[in-house]
């Protein structure tokens, strides 16, 4: 097998790659751009007119070029709780969970969903996860190298991967397989669609109901093509992806998230349960208990910025006149006709309500740190009894 | 009244020593949603190819460069209040600044309508 280092020189020398729907997409009007290293299309009709869409019915997004991995062999539960701080004994079949691999030092390799199956998918393997495209090549050398010899990890890149998100999204995917209707927000299953095996889970990126596909790559087209002849399907880019998972206040590794941070600092403790915090047993424990007992240096948090200038990745965030953090993501945010910022902040100054100023090609605009989601999230949770 | 084009995509028309100057439709297409325009305070004056504007679209920001010197005389208060004006009508009501012009030399080796056309043809 080949280490880390060896994964990520042949990623760095490969020209960008085509994904299965390339030529879906440029046939339907796309802008086409590069991202994690493949041809991708960042809009379609325009990034506003494609965000509302989503917030109002249902959006169409390739997310083919994240990386999905099964897992399977002896002991696979237990390995992979050395590599995520999540519970994974504990997950049940066809339930979902949000996690991120942690190195050593608690610093951030990648977040991530990892999903249990049933035994029949995907070749009968246990565990299925998703990764960030620009990420996952690393994510498989590190696997790779602190897995044991008895679990075996799949790269399954002749799956294709469609999300389906909007308020709309159920009804839509009803038409066309009605047994989807049964699932709840981080569930997922088998289904067949015109005979085609698919992995549905209803989970996505944009804080609205909706559903991650995987097919096989052959026939991602069949059901692209079946999706948006639907009335409350239009095909999403790359742009409104960003500003709608940027309402929702959810992270975007490389950004957001990267080495330097930690999970608690990322406010993702939610991913470490009770017995995993307790129990330790994973890759930078040590650090995500300092963090939980003395409270981590900063934090990410939401900024709501005052007028109508966007500040942007990289704008320094200023209490007076000392510098106190920086911009992670910003932008204008189409639901609220206002800019909106995600970043991190040290941590006496990251209080709710607490008035900062952000600066923008030295102008000094006041943010003040705001909770998030920015806009609502909508998921269809199962009601507990 | 005559206008010309430079290859930033920017559009330029000149009435006696007043330029009216904005960004063309193709650039406006090429940004997308518009969201916020930063334009220059009036009185400030600039040399050729400096910075004198910044368009923010959902995306990101670009630069708006002074095509020609000058003077700035005028700014289009409406893009405060309706910065998509810049997508609806770039060539028309989405007008960025006006200058008065310091060295009309300038605009010689500029494009016309026909050459930009071509130009962006090409692209």
């Amino acid at each position: 097998m080949t280490g880390k280092e060896d994964v990520a020189t042949i990623e760095e020398e490969l020209p960008p790659g085509t994904l299965p729907l390339d030529a879906w997409h440029r046939a339907r009007g796309a802008r086409m751009v590069v991202f994690a290293n493949y041809h991708m299309p960042i809009q379609y009709e325009g990034i506003m007119a494609e965000h509302s869409w989503t917030r109002e019915h249902a959006g169409l997004f390739d997310v083919s070029h994240m990386g999905q991995l099964s897992f399977s062999g002896e002991g696979v539960d237990e390995a992979l709780e050395q590599l995520l701080p999540s519970d994974i004994k504990g997950l049940k079949p066809f339930r979902q969970r949000y996690s991120m691999l942690l190195d050593e030092e608690g610093g951030i390799l990648d977040d991530l969903m990892v999903s249990r199956l049933d035994g029949g998918a995907f070749d009968g393997a246990d565990i299925y996860m998703v990764v960030n495209g620009a990420t996952k090549y690393d994510d498989m050398g590190w696997m790779i190298e602190h897995l044991p010899d008895e679990v075996t990890m799949n790269h399954m890149d002749e799956q294709a991967l469609l999300a389906l998100q909007g308020p709309e999204a159920g009804d839509a995917l009803a038409t066309l397989i009605p047994e989807t209707a049964g699932l709840y927000f981080m569930q997922s299953g088998p289904f067949t669609w015109r005979g085609v095996p698919l992995w549905i889970s209803r989970s996505g990126y944009t804080g609205e109901d909706g559903f991650e596909i995987s097919i096989p790559a052959d026939n991602a087209e069949l059901l692209a093509d079946a999706l948006a002849a639907l009335p409350q399907v239009k095909p999403i880019g790359l742009g409104a992806r960003d500003s709608l998972r940027l309402e929702a206040g959810l992270p975007l590794y490389g950004h957001d998230l990267d080495p330097r941070v930690s999970a608690i600092g990322a406010d993702l403790g939610f991913a470490i349960q009770k017995r995993r915090r307790e129990e330790g047993g994973f890759f930078g424990h040590a650090r995500v208990m300092k963090e939980l007992a003395d409270g981590p240096g900063s934090r990410r948090v939401g900024l709501r910025v005052d007028g109508r200038l966007p500040a942007r990745e990289g704008a320094p965030i200023f209490a007076g006149d000392v510098m106190v953090g920086e911009v992670t993501s910003g932008g204008f945010a189409p639901t609220l006709g206002a800019p909106i910022a995600m970043g991190w902040v040290s941590l006496p100054h990251s209080a709710l309500g607490t008035a900062l100023e952000v600066e923008v090609r030295g102008k000094r605009i006041v943010a003040t740190v705001a909770p998030m989601p920015f806009v609502p999230h909508r998921y269809r949770r199962q009601k507990s009894a | 009244m005559s206008r010309y084009f430079t290859d930033e995509h920017e559009w330029i028309d000149v009435e006696g020593e007043i330029a009216t100057i904005g960004i063309t439709d193709y650039a406006q297409e090429q940004l997308g949603d518009i969201v916020f325009v930063e334009l220059p305070a009036e009185g400030a004056t600039f040399d050729k190819g400096d910075d004198a504007a910044v368009v923010e679209s959902v995306k990101a920001a670009s630069d708006v460069y002074a095509p020609i010197s000058g003077e700035v005389v005028e700014t289009n208060g409406a893009l405060e209040d309706e910065p998509a004006l810049v997508n609806s009508d770039a060539e028309e009501d989405g007008w960025f600044f006006k200058l008065r012009v310091t060295d009309a030399s300038e605009l010689e080796g500029l494009m016309n309508e026909a050459a930009y056309k071509k130009f962006v043809a090409s692209l």
